[in-house]
């Protein structure tokens, strides 16, 4: 099933939660929405569900439009952060709910009923839970039994939203994992979003970055990470030191200070610089394009992390090597291996 | 001083509050309660039994309780109906009809007797035309039932309002998603969602009826056999120094009652440990 979304506007009173997003989802993919909350993933997801309404634009699937059909015959799984389970039921009741509402014509009978939710159970691997009921359960297990009941009725279409957010970050990891491998096996067309860069990069196929209503870039996670294509996305994905620069026919100043960094092609003017902290390489001092004073050191595992005051005047912090010596009262050279300029950021 | 004793409690006070609950409870509601049944020994078994199977008494006690079970079941209806209007939809002076359900718990019933009579006697705004399609309502056990129905509504309404507004949008968004229709939704979800409310919102507004006195003895002509409740037969043999006679009648309406209550509760309480809260 492919997904085709085209200049899509939906506002919630005056605020633009989508200000006309276009996007098109191969068959079969593993799809991310990653964007700060308020940037319209979670509403994209809701229009493309039917739960939710477009004040102008197109949805269709395979084709056909979706916009005519109600959440009811659009046969969307759907999957709710909060699992949304019916608590009178029992989480055998819960995932047979899909196929005992089917109209009189098409529903299975007892038997096939019970063969397919145990079927789906066994998916899940929580088959020996199915006499509980979803209170009795934890958040994970919770979200996995949310997730075979979306699986039961054959979903055209997958939608995830937010899945892992309320579990605590052991079994969010856990449940990455086995989403990804969960998919792998059933090849579903799915879309999941998320506000956690970590969890798109780790289990999507392809990542939307959004902010403020817009897609920012569409690309895969190296993409995403290794070319970001806007400063909101250098910002927003792995952790990038940020620093205002002017570019004046290709110099590039930071306060009155210029460095030594080339700025080919970009438009003279107030510019941002993003360097990974981990592209930082640290030197003696008048070394490197930048100099400055060591603050603080922790360490965070493999790496030291350096809080370092910028003779323009800026702090930065810098992840470096464990076996390179910093104390603090340093002085030392930064020499950037890898950065980006985006002008008029 | 031994082990036991010398446990501390990190909540201070537990003596003083156990024995206060227990010594207010005892006065308020235990030593009335036994002194009722006391009296009521004061008879034979044989009068006991004669008092009670006395045409009078059974009529009384059917009235009573027959309405007041048929008043509770309209209200647990209508007042599922207005809880979902007012939980669900945005309109214009929902605020105020909002209000206007606690009116039957705030008015003193007496008044809400006289109101009641008045609209529905048969020169009464309601009455009239009602009379007219051949509908006696002030004065006959029709009469009763309304004043319950009046005094009732409140409770149910009540109960089950916080309930429907607690339950999360999700739950339906995930029903319709999985193909279920409104109806299926509302039948299979919401309903069973709402049924330890449902069932509590019953039992206070029976409960409620079956005591009801004030309201229901101005517009129920208080006929012997016909629409004389049991709460006014008490009265009655109390006015008339039969005081063994009353509390007779008013054992029995304590033991149905609280049989009632009991049967309501232990139902409430399988369908609530079906949905434990979370």
């Amino acid at each position: 099933m492919t997904i085709e979304v085209k200049n899509l506007v939906k506002k919630f009173g005056g605020f633009s939660a989508l200000d006309g997003v276009d996007l098109k989802v191969n068959d079969g993919e593993l799809l991310a929405l990653l964007g700060p909350s308020g940037s319209g993933k979670t509403t994209l997801l809701r229009i493309i569900a039917g739960l939710d309404w477009p004040d102008a634009g197109e949805v269709s699937f395979n084709g056909e439009d979706a916009l005519a059909q109600g959440a009811r015959e659009r046969h969307v799984g759907f999957v709710f952060q909060h699992y949304a389970l019916f608590r009178h039921m029992t989480v055998f009741e819960n995932v047979a709910f899909g196929l005992r509402v089917q109209p009189r014509a098409i529903r299975k009978d007892e038997a096939t009923i019970r063969a397919r939710v145990k079927e789906l159970l066994d998916l899940v691997q929580l088959d020996w839970l199915s006499d509980r009921y979803p209170s009795q359960l934890s958040g994970g297990q919770r979200q996995r039994i949310a997730l075979a009941r979306a699986l039961a009725i054959e979903p055209r279409i997958l939608l995830l939203d937010e899945p892992f957010g309320a579990l605590d970050a052991k079994v969010r990891k856990e449940l990455r994992r086995w989403l990804r491998s969960l998919h792998h096996e059933i090849h579903v067309t799915s879309i999941f979003v998320t506000h956690d860069q970590e969890e798109a990069l780790e289990v999507a196929n392809r990542v939307v970055v959004m902010d403020k209503g817009r897609i920012e870039q569409i690309g895969s996670p190296d993409d995403v990470y290794e070319r970001p294509a806007s400063a909101f996305v250098h910002g927003f994905i792995g952790e990038s030191i940020e620093l205002p620069v002017q570019v004046e026919g290709g110099v590039v100043r930071l306060g009155d200070r210029p460095l030594a960094l080339a700025a080919d092609g970009i438009a003279s003017g107030t510019s941002k610089l993003f360097v990974r902290r981990h592209d930082m390489l640290v030197g003696p001092p008048g070394s490197g394009a930048f100099e400055g004073a060591v603050q603080h050191v922790r360490n965070f595992g493999p790496v030291q992390r350096a809080e370092v005051a910028l003779s323009g005047g800026e702090t930065i912090e810098i992840d470096a090597p464990r076996d390179k010596e910093l104390r603090p009262g340093d002085t030392i050279g930064l020499e950037p291996r890898r950065y980006r300029i985006f002008a008029g950021a | 001083m031994s082990a036991f004793a010398a446990r501390r409690r990190t909540l201070p006070g537990f003596g003083l509050t156990m024995g206060l609950t227990l010594s207010w409870l005892s006065v308020i509601i235990l030593i009335p309660l036994a002194g009722l049944f006391l009296k009521s020994l004061e008879l034979s078994p044989e009068q006991f039994w004669n008092i009670l199977t006395s045409r009078r008494t059974l009529n009384a006690l059917r009235v009573s309780f027959g309405l007041a079970f048929a008043a509770a079941s309209v209200n647990l209806v209508m007042g599922s109906i207005i809880v979902w209007a007012l939980v669900r939809y945005r309109f214009p002076g929902r605020r105020l009809f909002d209000a206007i359900v606690d009116v039957p718990f705030a008015l003193p019933t007496a008044v809400a007797g006289v109101a009641l009579t008045a609209l529905f006697a048969e020169k009464g705004w309601l009455g009239a035309p009602l009379a007219a399609a051949g509908i006696k309502v002030a004065f006959t056990p029709v009469g009763i039932f309304v004043a319950m129905i009046f005094i009732g509504i409140p409770f149910v309404v009540r109960t089950v309002q916080p309930v429907l507004q607690d339950l999360d949008p999700e739950i339906e968004e995930a029903a319709g998603s999985l193909g279920a229709s409104r109806w299926q939704t509302i039948i299979r979800v919401i309903l069973p969602s709402l049924a330890p409310a449902l069932l509590t919102g019953l039992a206070l507004a029976f409960a409620r009826a079956v005591g009801e006195y004030g309201s229901v003895i101005f517009i129920a002509g208080n006929l012997p056999n016909v629409s004389e409740i049991a709460p006014l037969l008490i009265v009655i043999r109390l006015s008339e120094f039969r005081y063994a006679d009353a509390t007779a009648i008013a054992a029995v309406m304590l033991v149905v009652s609280f049989v009632i209550i009991f049967a309501v509760n232990r139902l409430q309480r399988w369908s609530q440990s079906r949905i434990p809260a979370r």
